[in-house]
Parts: C-alpha cells; structure tokens; sequence
C-alpha cells in the first residue's frame, strides 16, 4: 500500500494505481477526456493535468503512478493553469456550434469548458474542417470537426470490441478518426462508442436531431433480448421512449449494452403495433374492442374444449414475455385444464424432460463464468447469440482464461483460442463425447456413458487437457447446442464431463427470460419452482400432432420455431388461433384468428430473470400504446371470464408476490440431469446450420429499421464447403435451390471452406427463409 | 498481391519480433510493399499505397487493416499518393536554405519543368521538399526514393544526378 496526499487529503492506495484512481476513490474529480476506466491509458488529452509536488511541471493524473509519499494537488495555480491551457487548445480547432449538436446539454467539452476553460478564446484565425465519415446506420460520423482525439472509440473498437474497426490516420492537425475506407464499423456492440465519444462527433444515428438531452425523463429497466439481462436507462419523452442508454451494473453489462439492446427501441414504435384487438371472420380483419374480443376468445376456447377436448388447445409462449407473464399463462392454461403447455419452439429435443431435476440455468454467475480459467463453449455463435457476453469471455481470455470451442462453424471471435473442434452438427454429440474420453482416459476414471466407438482427436485432447489442468472450469451449452437435435445428450455430457473435472456446466439463456420461463413452470412437464403437473404436449408435439386451438403468448411461430414450415401448416389447420402480440406481423394476419394487443417490456412492469438465476424487475416506462394492455392483465381477466379461481391479482407486484411464495430461486436451479441415452455415432448425410440472425431473434428488434439496415441483417444467403458444391455440381456465387420438406427457396451459394463437410449454412427466423423446415435437419441442395 | 520474394522479406521482419507480436513488423511490412510498388509500377498510380495493399499487408500480418493504414498515413515516406518513377525530396530546412537547399530545389523545378509536390507529365520525376535529413554537413542534400541519400547538390551536381536518372 502507498500512501498519498490530494489535496491535502490523506489515503492510502495499492501498488500500481494511477493518480487518477486515488483521486477517484476519494471523490475528488480531475478533468478528463480520454480517460476511461475500462480502456487502457492513452494520455493524450492532457486535460488531467494535476500539480505533484517536487515535480517540475504538471503530470497527467490518468497515466502517473502513485509513489509513496507523493502530495497531489488538482486545484492548485499550477494545475488550474495548465487545465486552462489545455482547455483552449482543445477549443481552437472545436466549432463553436453546440446550439445545433446534438450531444449539446450532455457534452463532457461543454460541461468542462465552463468549469475550466475561459469565456472567450483569443484564437482569431480559421478552424479546421474535417469531412463527415460513414460508419453505417447505428453510429453517426457527419461531424468530425468536432472531434478531440482523445481515441476512446478507438480503443474501444479495439480492446472491448476485439477488432480495431475505427483508427487515427494521418498526423498533427491532420489527424482524422475513420474507419478503414469504405467499410463501416459492424461491430454487434458498436454503440458504444456513441456514449464514449466525450463531444457530439459519434452521435446516434436514430436518435439524432429528435430531442433534447434534458427534455428526456430517464427510467430504469431491463434488456428484453438476450440472456445477460443487461441493466438499461429507458430515455422517455411525451410517452415515446426517444432512447437507451447502459445503466452501469458490474456484474452484468458493467458500462455496455450490445446494439440490439440500444437501438431496438425503433420497433417499439413501430407502424407494425397492434393498438385494438383485432378479430378475423370472412376472412376479413376488424377492429373491435376488448370486450367483445375477450368474450370472443372465451366462446373459442369453450367451443373447442366442448368439441374436442381440453387436450386440443396448446399454448406457446415466449422466453421474451415476463415472469408474470408466463407465470399466469401456465396458471391459465392448468387452471382450465389444458397442459400442452411451453416456451421452447425453438428447441427439437425435450428428451431431457423427463430426467431434469430443477429449472435449467447458467450454472454460475455471470462474474464467475468471466473469472473461470478454462471456459469450453459448445455450439454457439457467441457474438451474434450475446453480443454483450462475447465481450466478456474475451476480456476472460486476456486475463489469460482459456478459451474452448466446440461448433458447427469456425467463426472469428475475436479473440485467442485455446482449441476449437468445428464439426458437423450431425458430429456434434461425438465431438464432445470424445472430449469426455479424453477426460476420462487423463484422470483415468470412469463414466456411465459408452464411450468404446469414440476416437479422440487431438483437438478434444486439448480442450479435455485445458478443463482438467486448469483451477477453474465451466462448460456452456450456447443457443445452437439447445436448439439441436441432440441437446439432452450434449447437456448429459457436458455433465459428465464436469463430475470427472469439477467444471461448472450450464446453459447460456438464449433470451432475456429463458430461466424465467423454466422457473415459473411455462413448461409441459414442470409447474411453477418446479412442482407436479400433469404431463401435457411440447411445443414440437404440438406442432407434430397439431391441435385444434392454439393461443400465442407474444410469439410469431414462423420465426420462433425450430421448424416454421412445420409450425405454420400446423397454425392454419386450427380451428381458431389466439394470439396476445403486441405486432400485427405478416404472419400472425394470416393464420391468426384474434389478435389481442398486448404492451411490450416498455409499458408493463415486469421482471426478468437472466442467465444467472438473478430476478430484475422494472416498471412500464410510457404508457400503453393505443389500447394495448399488459398481458398479465389480459391473462387475469381471461382467468376470471372462463370462471376460473386465483385470477384475482391486482398488479404485476401481485403476480410476482404469488409466484416467489411458491418457492426460493436460490434452491430452483439444477443443471442435473437423470439417465440419458448417449448415442456417440456421428451420423452422415448433408444437414442445415440454420441460425437465428442476430437481429432476428424476437419480434422487437425485428422491426427496428436501424438494425434491418446492418450487415448483420443482411438478407441470408447460403454457405457450403466447396468440396461440397463441386460433388452436387453447384456453381459458387449463383443461385441455388435449397428444399426442406415441402418448401423451397431460391438463394446465392456461396463457398465457405471454413464450415465442416457436408453441411449447408442458411439462417433461420427470416422472411425469406420461412418456408423452410427445421433448422438443423437434412437439406437438399441443387443448382436448381 | 506482392511478389514470394516481398512475403519472403516481411517474413524476415516479422522474425525480429515474439510470435505474437506481428504487429510490430508493420513498418518494415509497408516498406518492403512500397518499394515492390515502385519498382514493378508502371504509372504513378501503381507506385504509392493504396488501400488494397494496406490491407493485404495487414491481413497477411493480421492486423486490423485500420492499424495499419494509421501507421501508412502517420509517416511521410510512405507515398499515399501517386508517384514518380523517381521521387526527388530536397532538403529545405535552415542549415540547407543557408547552403543553397532552396535554390537547388529551384533548380531541379526549373529543370523538370515541375513545381515542388508535382510529378512531370511522363511519370518519371516527383519533386518534393523534405525535412531534415541529418546531414546538414553536406547541404544542399536530397533524397531520391527514401532510399538512396545524395549530398552537396549544386547545380553541376544535379545535372549530372539527372542525367545519370535518365
């Protein structure tokens, strides 16, 4: 520990903190502008210039180290001076055009020319003008004029982001920040530099030009996307949400949102909203009002269970719905005796069902998964999955974790890894059995699966010498691996291999409320923290063996479901399907039969629980659209029009007070699994990767014109090993057709050698790719 | 895009350094590429930089493109512009004013027919001022491509260095 005085103020600090840091922990406050605490120290704003006394001249506070003894002064007539130099520099060449930037009101060169600069500059000659740059449609780059080069995007781009998309070309006053010519920045998480850029050069895109900083009203909540649950500030004006920001939380998203969870708010108004309920017959759509929509849906659900049985109605629900949410749709659905009941429609393999011993969650926290020295990830796209948490393990990685990957494609994560087996999906359960193996054979032990038909690659020997030789390990299963069809033996292994080596296992929650909708029970064959319930149908048994009624929970089946041909077919030969959307989507107009308007995460209160077990809830931050309700209320008077008892909830608080006496989430979550078969065959034949697109994943972002306009949303196209094209004679670079089941698809091919044999690489959750069928099935290819 | 025997070159700089520090083989990485530039190049256009080959060599040092065209962009001797067959950088800083730098890069512009920053109609010559060079002993020097250093220039001097060009 060091011992240093700032401002005549006494403290001491560890080994290796900056004067920054010392002053920042006493709560006295240097100017700065390149300083971050998340980036590395570039120094070369000089705002930070403080008085150390014995010194000759003033240090920068950001980049000097504590020395025992060392007497900091921030305030004195040599730190003010030399602040107040920097300060005019750094406005000689800044246009004086706040009243028309939009950073204006939340400009940190604003704030601090005030506080330290002078009224006036005596700069007389001309400005520098420097020309706008394109960095595509999240981050605008129109005023560079403005820019300070303290660097921070840049570093961003670098550190956090894992590739160096923004630099510095050119020198002295020449220096522009650009990205490289031509190209925009792409980065899944390159919003953030909005919010580092400490002058109104890197504005927001969508947002620019539409308000005020300070007409803003700001509201806590929760990202509704994927499964970190990052924190967010909802920035609210005339019941409109205007913007969102990060709201810091350490454990999560510490000071980062991925894109999605910052610019998808566009869909939130969205021309597509549903704002009164909506019922079809002559096959027409009309308006109508709740009342005689409700009464509608009752004579529906009636009818059906009259005619054909409680048995003949499913319901589908979405991990993006909330806790309560879900929580009294499953109470709705078993309370009227339906228990066709879940939320997986994106999964193919509930064999895991019957062995599964408590709701399935990540198996750690997130902090401690980031602090694991050997982290295995099998089957997950990491970057397009969680933007946000492929940030994190790669900040894991340089802080020396080692990172494993088990995939179906070898895609650039940005970071060093320490072994990857990228196989088929067909290979999927092989590949990790022969991790296993390879476990087994290094701790000479012994595991219940049948492992004699595996070979052990030199790849798994590394991942299994990685997770065995290291003090922490974890093993998660990503998106992919859940939506495979193999996942109750992938997550079988994962165990095994984790009771061999003490690793941690789990899965990363594909959305914000996964682990919600496991705990609460939206689940066929568990009810709420796990209690009985009287086996009903899973969502690919429904879809299987249609049913006669189909309600929706805030889901578009041909985009939700692991297989959208399948599901729609089975959608239009209902009698009647109920859907509670807060979307007048394409899809929900054709085969729906009532449609109720139901409020998005903005306007209902709410929880969520993410990834790691952790319950965050919020509070609607504008009202209702148009007549739009919450759906826990929908599902309240539902419950009590069908006559139903325990309906009689009088807030979202209520809801939850209800669900949390059933149970304690500290005890809900196990990973274990019971007996399942293990078959460690790799089975050949031509299959689909068929991936959610990042932007694609839920009926919000779908509609943000702002991310639609992304690389990533580029319209799929289909990739395959050109061995692969050479033996069915497809042309690279040309329309292909591609047939699963009864749908075809015309589409560019182009070679991927990167990808494992015989497989063909198209996107799910697409317009453009509905008609096809499961996601990792078989596929034909043909020049067509 | 560069010769096996440019790769082979930046091969060699990129051994100086750790395994995983190819990065800090981008300035010799872009030399080598520029000199193959200016040597191969058939129009003023084909001798300088471009994006293409900035990228290629980042790619091949794998580094963001972005890097290095930073580094391309921050020193001078890296042409970012089109360039002539030969690129004459006269010195013009005070000890080679006081010697006569001025009047030889005068001359030269004179001879040419170019003024200073400019490339002559056929391609050939570039003329360019350039800083200090650290040979103020030997003023009025000039530079002819980055390489090849040429000391106390009169015009006499001069003559004969472009004749000998020719």
């Amino acid at each position: 520990m060091l011992e240093i005085e700032i401002d005549g103020k006494k403290l001491t600090v560890p080994q290796g903190s900056t004067v920054m840091d010392a002053a920042h922990s006493v709560g006295t406050y240097i100017p700065h502008f390149c300083y971050h605490k998340k980036l590395s120290i570039a120094a070369n704003c000089r705002m930070c210039l403080v008085e150390v006394e014995k010194a000759p001249k003033p240090l920068p506070a950001c980049a000097t180290p504590v020395t025992d003894g060392m007497k900091v002064h921030t305030h004195s007539d040599m730190a003010k001076k030399a602040q107040a130099g920097v300060m005019e520099f750094l406005l000689i060449n800044h246009p004086l055009d706040c009243p028309i930037c939009d950073q204006g009101g939340e400009c940190q060169l604003q704030d601090l020319a005030v506080g330290y600069g002078n009224s006036s500059s005596r700069y007389q000659e001309e400005k520098r003008s420097v020309v706008g740059k394109d960095m595509g449609p999240l981050v605008s780059a129109e005023e560079m004029s403005r820019c300070i080069h303290c660097t921070r995007c840049v570093r961003f781009t670098e550190e956090i982001g894992g590739f160096q998309e923004i630099g510095m070309a050119n020198r002295s006053e020449f220096s522009e920040i650009m990205p490289y010519l031509g190209k925009t920045v792409n980065s899944e998480i390159s919003g953030n530099v909005i919010d580092l850029c400490p002058v109104g050069a890197l504005t927001s895109k969508p947002f620019r030009y539409s308000t005020r900083a300070w007409e803003l009203s700001r509201r806590k909540s929760v990202s509704p996307h994927d499964g970190l649950g990052s924190n967010l500030v909802v920035q609210v004006k005339s019941n409109e949400v205007m913007r969102v920001l990060p709201l810091e939380n350490e454990a999560i998203n510490e000071c980062w949102i991925a894109d999605r969870d910052r610019f998808s708010y566009e869909g939130l108004n969205s021309a597509e909203r549903l704002q009164k309920p909506m019922i079809k017959f002559d096959g027409k759509w009309h308006e109508t009002d709740w009342e005689t929509a409700l009464a509608y849906v009752v004579k529906g659900l009636n009818g059906v269970s009259a005619d054909h049985g409680k048995d003949a109605i499913g319901f589908l629900t979405s991990p993006h719905s909330t806790t309560e949410e879900l929580y009294l749709a499953q109470k709705l659905a078993r309370a009227f005796g339906v228990n066709n009941i879940d939320y997986r429609l994106r999964r193919s393999d509930f064999s895991a069902d019957a062995a599964q011993q408590g709701a399935q969650w990540l198996g750690s926290s997130i902090a401690e998964l980031t602090a694991t020295k050997s982290i295995l990830v099998v089957g997950s796209t990491q970057r397009k999955e969680q933007p946000l948490l492929a940030s994190h393990l790669r900040q894991a990685v340089k802080k020396g974790s080692a990172l494993n990957v088990i995939h179906v494609a070898d895609d650039a994560l940005l970071t060093a890894v320490n072994a990857k087996l990228i196989v088929s999906p067909l290979a999927l359960v092989n590949a990790l059995a022969q991790v296993l193996k390879a476990v087994v054979e290094l701790k000479s032990a012994q595991t219940a699966v049948d492992l004699a038909a595996v070979t052990v690659g030199a790849e798994a020997q590394a991942i299994a010498a990685s997770l065995t030789g290291a003090e922490s390990a974890a093993i998660v299963l990503g998106n992919l691996a859940q939506h495979h069809p193999a996942f109750a033996q992938l997550l079988k292994l994962a165990q095994e291999i984790s009771a061999l080596t003490g690793a941690r296992f789990g899965l990363l929650a594909e959305a914000a409320n996964s682990t919600g909708a496991e705990l609460v029970g939206a689940l066929p064959h568990r009810a709420a923290f796990g209690a009985a319930a009287t086996a009903g149908l899973n969502a690919a048994a429904m879809i299987a063996a249609p049913r006669k009624a189909y309600v929706l929970l805030n889901t578009e089946v041909e985009f939700d479901s692991y297989n959208p041909q399948a599901a729609v077919a089975a959608m239009k030969q209902a009698a009647t399907v109920i859907a509670l959307t807060a979307y007048k989507g394409a899809g929900l107009l054709d085969y729906a039969d009532v449609l109720l308007p139901i409020a998005p995460f903005s306007e209902t209160a709410g929880s969520f629980v993410n990834m790691e077990g952790k319950l965050q809830s919020f509070n609607g931050v504008v009202r209702p659209l148009g007549e739009s309700r919450p759906a826990w209320k929908v599902m309240r008077v539902l419950g009590n029009m069908l006559n139903l008892s325990g309906f009689e909830q009088n807030s979202a608080e209520d809801v939850r007070a209800e669900l949390l006496a059933k149970g304690t989430l500290e005890s809900a979550f196990n990973n274990a699994l019971g007996d399942v078969a293990v078959n460690t065959a790799a089975a050949a034949g031509l299959v689909r990767i068929g991936e959610v697109p990042l932007y694609q994943a839920d009926a919000i972002c779908r509609r943000a014109q702002s991310l639609q306009q992304t690389a990533d949303a580029a319209a799929p196209l289909a990739t395959a090993p050109s061995s692969l094209l050479a033996r069915l004679n497809v042309a690279a670079g040309k329309e292909g057709l591609l047939r699963q089941g009864s749908g075809e698809l015309k589409v560019l091919v182009e070679a991927d050698d990167s990808l494992p044999a015989d497989t063909v690489r198209l996107a799910t959750a697409h317009p453009l790719t509905v008609g096809l069928g499961g996601m990792f099935d078989s596929i034909e290819l043909t020049q067509g | 895009m560069l010769s096996a025997q440019s790769l082979a070159a930046i091969d060699r700089e990129v051994a100086k350094y750790p395994a995983d520090q190819a990065r800090s083989a981008v300035m010799g990485a872009l030399r080598i590429a520029l000199v193959e530039r200016r040597e191969t190049g058939k129009t003023p256009e084909e001798r300088c930089l471009n994006t293409e080959v900035i990228e290629f060599v980042a790619n091949y040092l794998q580094i963001a493109p972005v890097a290095a065209y930073e580094v391309a962009t921050f020193y001078n001797m890296y042409d970012m512009k089109p360039v002539g067959q030969y690129k004459i950088t006269v010195c013009t800083n005070l000890p080679c004013a006081l010697s006569g730098g001025v009047n030889a890069a005068e001359y030269i512009s004179k001879k040419l027919g170019i003024a200073i920053g400019e490339t002559s109609a056929d391609g050939k010559y570039t003329l360019l001022e350039g800083e200090c060079m650290g040979a103020c002993g030997d003023a009025p020097v000039l530079l002819v491509n980055n390489h090849k250093m040429c000391s106390f220039m009169t015009p006499e001097a001069i003559d004969k260095k472009l004749a000998e060009l020719n």
